[in-house]
């Protein structure tokens, strides 16, 4: 039951600091940053109990019974869990030794701390969840913190604005995971994993009628729809085209929190989600082609936008997009191990380059438009070196770790049939374009002439020591990770469902041909940005409309507010006044004036003159005689 | 022929105890109205716990029944008792009722002897209903209920005060006076009896079921209230007083959902039955509907008021589902919504004691000089938007359920809902607790003091209790929800087999008839 305390150690500094946070204020660190690298001591424990003996699954407690429903917290632990416990308490740990130097002074930095610990909380209680309702309840929850922590700094309106498209955009997204789990509760009666996944092979063939409530009759196949609806929810958690469009905005938050939680693990939280139901989505392959196709798109289109943007957080954005994609590719793909190992050294390295990116913001006073930059390697050394090392894993350069998983997910895809073929190649134009960015990056920030404003620029140094250690740690991480034998410890995991990798010749020629689109992308920016910087500009020029394209991120964002934003809002103001003022309450008040309208004409018979009263008696009873006689 | 259990009559005591309250007030000096008031309430909060403390869970008889004869001649009894569909109502309604005084503080500046009394003739006559085992004594506290309720809108309303009060009086009697036909007719059907117990054991025909069924409905729907029955709520929220805004979301709406438990699922189950798509519908629609209409609400007030018709839409979802979830998760969203809503209004309130103003673009950018404030409606907010962890999740999570079990379209469309209320609320906690502060409004805005605290701390304790461990609240459900649905087994097990196939046999043969008496050929 210790393993309960993985979890309780960060809510418990959250709530310290929740209530407490008005009088802790600037040792706030001192409540949050021991519980968090507590918990990453007691995952190291678990790590290493389930690397040796079985599957950890413990209940904790009953919360809610209903009719045949049950619902139990519980903890579930093996190999998959314990590698992104370590993930996460590792990740959170140093960027909460991070956030001390660079939300330093800040007046919300109690409150700061205080939601990445409930962050830190909310995403172990979901990759250790062991049934599907635990899973959506802290999936929700690192939304919540999501959504808390990119307003941090509500002052500014774009961070608002961030905040609440990020809510929203993953709402949608759990609208399809909700109604997924209550189609799972109606297929399998239950919604905990075990009995769910003992029983996925019986049900492979079970139907689902949709059109029940209008007593129609279109029958589908329950297994595939289930995994549909739920990969809608983690193709908002993750990022997936086309519920990409919160992640970039996000970026609004502060930079420790885009590396905990946009970079290192609650955008993976999809990703994972995919690989913990994989008993579920191997036995529909229509499903899998849908994972595979969402995230081989989402890939390409994450990794054209980056080539243009200048905003170095949004170019570092589009790529965890684009990397993201590739993770949910291979899992489409059937190659889950490959896709969780490169979530595990993404992890690593884009919380390297965020940081990198943070480091550098802070040097100089919250400036992140590269084209203010330039030529910052001699001033920040650190920095720039550590970002090297971070930028060459993503690019994919041999021996670092991105190589390795990176280099999986292509040979994997490769094997699995036509559609893997086709991704794969996708896979290593795209290996090509990401080198091609982050070196623009690398270029752009660090190298040339200092395009710094001049005040600025007398006083840039390297930050405190408590920025730049984590920086050092994940450098390091970025490149062992790659030799720790992931993949081989992960593979029980997904026994049986995994595609078979061949490490023929097709896998060394992928291999050889991935290293060489690297190089090139890495040449190319090269070429472009120190050679000759000129050419760029002409380039824009000459290929405008593609320019404009990937700037403009594909007009999603304002294709979506014109079809939906937009005519909400119209047609909320329309039906309020033309339907619900006019039609129905005017039908209410309708009716009302019409009994006073009726009084009203009626109050002339009541004139309260004797002979009106004797009149109308006399012709009612002549009437009623007449009528008497007629009939 | 007075029987009763035996026990203590602690329901004959938490309700009539506020009207010893009230007599009190009577007496005393105006200054101590709300001492006493605020005695009187917590007393009787401190009466309904052994309501809940004796309750037998396992059971799904009425408990801490009391019945003595009242009139012999028609048999009216004075019958009261709870199970587990009216023990957390009761409970709901003890506990809000001090918060309304505590919230009315100084809120109420003008005749607040008589603003007090009305607070303690609205609690005996909404747990009278929730008690009431006898179909005249409920009726008479169902009619009594909208005279305070009249009073504390159009007495200490907002400018238009008396428009929304006679809106709003005359709407909900229009309804109500067709409960009193259907009560009659059940009288004259049933056995002679107002027996509320005994009449839910009879069994009427299918087409007297029908007409009761509207009948019912009107009343309920009205209360609710039911789309396209809603539009007196907004009127009435905007002008009532806070007190009365928490009174008529918390208490009053859950009357007509608790009628439709009470009466028509039990009594009614073949009308129920046949017009159940009928009533899902409406669910949907007011959940949507009311969703969008909160979009469009410049007025803080209003848009929460819109905003109880779309989860009022999730509570008769989950009741016409007909399966435990649905009901259960139902009773909880009764239950939710009054503390949640509840809990919004209060935070209205307190705002607009310090702006004088409702607008949402009067009162912006709340955290910054109110943080505290800003804390608990941020809290409330998101409950309201039912994320996992708070309250409004769990209920709306388990009608979600049964609605699934009974259409899956249905349930799609209902969990539309739970996106558009993230919009609506979310769009609002943007501007209030997050947007630039107004500069107008500025210097009259302070921080919430003690008294304020002590109304919404308990609230947030409950948004968190029920979200994070709802086991015990849905436990005492359990036994009588279960009890509820055999009578819907009676019907269910003559309506097998399922829809689509009845549909499909009707072609068949039924057709055959059909083709014959076109042909002229009658049987």
């Amino acid at each position: 039951m210790w393993y309960a305390l993985i979890p309780l150690l960060p809510l418990l500094a959250f709530v310290i600091l929740g209530i407490g946070g008005h009088w802790i204020k600037t040792r706030a660190h001192l409540v949050a940053v021991p519980a968090v690298w507590l918990s990453l001591l007691l995952s190291l424990f678990a790590w290493v109990e389930v690397s040796t003996g079985q599957p950890v699954n413990v209940t904790l407690y009953t919360w809610a019974s209903s009719g045949d429903l049950v619902i139990e917290v519980g903890l579930f632990i093996d190999r998959l869990a314990a590698v992104m416990l370590l993930l996460v308490t590792i990740v959170s740990g140093l960027v909460h030794v991070y956030t001390i130097g660079y939300m330093h002074g800040e007046p919300g930095y109690a409150r700061f701390f205080a939601n990445i610990a409930l962050f830190t909380f909310s995403m172990l209680m979901l990759v250790m969840a062991n049934n599907f309702l635990q899973l959506f309840v802290f999936w929700e929850a690192v939304g919540l913190c999501s959504y808390l922590l990119i307003g941090h700094w509500y002052e500014r309106q774009t961070a608002r604005a961030a905040a609440t498209k990020a809510f929203i955009v993953n709402r949608v997204g759990d609208f399809g995971f909700l109604l997924g789990i209550l189609l799972v509760f109606v297929t399998f009666g239950t919604l905990h994993y075990a009995p769910v996944f003992a029983e996925a092979t019986q049900k492979a063939s079970a139907t689902v009628n949709v059109l029940d409530a209008l007593g129609g009759k279109w029958e589908v196949s329950a297994l595939t729809l289930i995994c549909l609806l739920l990969f809608v929810g983690a193709v908002g958690k993750s990022a997936q085209v086309p519920l990409h469009v919160w992640l970039p905005d996000a970026m609004e938050g502060p930079t420790p929190i885009s590396a905990l939680i946009h970079a290192a693990t609650m955008v993976t939280a999809g990703v994972f989600m995919v690989a913990r139901l994989a008993p579920l989505y191997n036995l529909s392959p229509v499903a899998m082609d849908v994972v595979a196709v969402v995230g081989g798109m989402t890939m390409v289109v994450g990794a054209t936008i980056a080539l243009t943007q200048t905003d170095i957080k949004r170019v570092v954005a589009y790529s965890t997009l684009s990397q993201l994609g590739y993770m949910m590719m291979a899992c489409g793909l059937g190659g889950y191990v490959a896709g969780i190992y490169h979530l595990l050294t993404h992890g690593a390295f884009k919380a390297l380059l965020f940081l990198g990116c943070g480091s550098v913001i802070l040097a100089l006073h919250h400036e992140q438009d590269m084209r203010r930059m330039g030529g910052l390697k001699d001033k920040l050394p650190l920095t720039y070196w550590t970002f090297v090392i971070g930028s060459l894993a993503l690019a994919g350069f041999p021996l670092t770790a991105g190589f390795f998983s990176k280099d999986d997910i292509l040979v994997t895809s490769w094997a699995a049939g036509v559609l893997g073929q086709v991704l794969a190649i996708m896979g290593i134009l795209t290996a090509f374009l990401t080198a091609f960015y982050s070196f623009r990056l690398v270029f752009v920030m660090f190298w040339g002439e200092s395009r710094v404003d001049p005040h600025v620029r007398q006083h840039i140094h390297e930050p405190a020591r408590v920025v730049t250690a984590p920086l050092l740690v994940l450098a390091g991480l970025s490149i062992v990770t790659g030799y720790l034998g992931i993949p081989e410890f992960l593979q029980p995991v997904f026994a049986g469902a995994e595609t078979e990798v061949h490490h023929g010749g097709a896998a060394v020629g992928i291999m050889i041909v991935t290293t060489l689109a690297g190089f090139a992308g890495i040449g190319l920016a090269y070429v472009m940005y120190v050679r000759s910087p000129a050419l760029p500009e002409q380039l824009a020029a000459q290929w405008q409309a593609l320019y404009r394209l990937s700037f403009h991120k594909w007009y999603v964002d304002e294709a979506y507010d014109k079809m939906f934003v937009m005519p909400t809002f119209r047609l909320a103001d329309r039906l309020w006044r033309k339907v619900d003022v006019a039609v129905i309450d005017g039908a209410v008040n309708g009716i009302a004036r019409a009994f006073a309208w009726w009084g009203w004409i009626t109050r002339f018979v009541q004139t309260g003159e004797a002979q009106n009263y004797a009149l109308g008696m006399t012709v009612g009873a002549v009437l009623i005689l007449t009528a008497y006689l007629m009939l | 022929m007075a029987s009763s259990s035996g026990g203590f009559p602690w329901i004959t005591l938490v309700v009539f105890l506020p009207l010893v309250g009230v007599a009190a007030i009577l007496l005393a000096e105006e200054t101590r109205a709300k001492w006493i008031a605020l005695g009187t309430s917590l007393v009787v909060l401190l009466c309904s716990l052994p309501l809940w403390i004796g309750f037998q869970e396992s059971s799904p008889a009425m408990q801490f029944v009391e019945r003595y004869r009242w009139i012999a001649s028609p048999p009216i009894h004075y019958a009261v008792g709870i199970d587990g569909i009216s023990l957390p109502l009761v409970l709901l309604t003890t506990f809000l009722i001090p918060l309304c005084v505590l919230v009315s503080w100084t809120a109420i500046e003008t005749r607040v002897r008589e603003f007090m009394i009305s607070l303690l003739v609205m609690e005996t006559a909404t747990v009278g209903v929730f008690v009431a085992l006898d179909f005249v004594l409920f009726y008479i506290f169902w009619e009594t209920m909208l005279i305070p309720m009249y009073l504390l809108i159009g007495v200490w309303g907002g400018p238009n005060r008396v428009y929304a009060a006679i809106k709003f009086f005359l709407y909900t009697l229009a309804g109500s006076v067709l409960l009193l036909v259907a009560i009659l007719v059940l009288f004259f059907t049933g056995g002679h009896t107002f027996d509320i117990l005994k009449l839910s054991q009879a069994i009427y025909p299918p087409t007297l079921q029908a007409w009761l069924f509207w009948a019912f409905f009107a009343a309920f729907a009205v209360k609710v209230p039911m789309f396209p029955f809603h539009t007196w709520l907004p009127d009435a929220h905007v002008e009532a007083p806070t007190a009365g805004s928490v009174i008529l979301a918390s208490v009053l709406l859950k009357m007509g959902t608790y009628g439709f438990l009470r009466f028509t699922l039990p009594m009614l189950p073949d009308a129920t039955a046949a017009f159940t798509p009928i009533i899902m519908g409406l669910s949907v629609i007011a959940i949507i509907y009311g969703a969008y209409m909160a979009f469009a609400q410049a007025d803080l007030k209003k848009l929460i008021a819109y905003s109880s018709v779309s989860h009022m839409g999730f509570v008769t979802l989950g009741i016409f589902a007909l399966n435990a979830q649905g009901i259960e998760g139902a009773i909880l969203q009764m239950v939710n919504h009054g503390i949640t809503t509840g809990a919004l209004f209060l935070c209205v309130g307190i705002i607009y004691e310090r702006t004088h103003s409702r607008e949402i673009r009067d009162n912006t950018g709340l955290a910054k000089a109110m943080p505290r404030y800003a804390t608990f409606f941020m809290i409330f907010a998101l409950s309201s938007v039912g994320l996992p962890g708070m309250n409004s999740f769990v209920g709306e999570f388990l009608v979600l359920l049964g609605a699934f079990a009974w259409g899956k379209l249905t349930a799609t469309l209902a969990a539309l809902g739970v996106i558009l209320a993230a919009v609506y609320i979310l769009w609002m906690v943007q501007r209030v607790v997050y947007g630039e502060p107004s500069q107008q409004m500025s210097h009259k805005l302070f921080d919430l003091h003690w008294r304020e605290m002590g109304t919404l701390i308990p609230l947030a304790g409950f948004v968190f209790w029920i979200g994070l461990y709802p086991k015990p609240v849905l436990d005492v459900m359990h036994a009588s929800v279960e009890h509820l649905l055999q009578h819907e087994v009676r019907v269910m097990t003559v309506e097998q087999p399922p829809r689509h196939e009845k549909s499909a046999s009707l072609s068949s043969s039924q057709m055959a008839a059909l083709s014959g008496y076109r042909d002229g050929q009658l049987p």
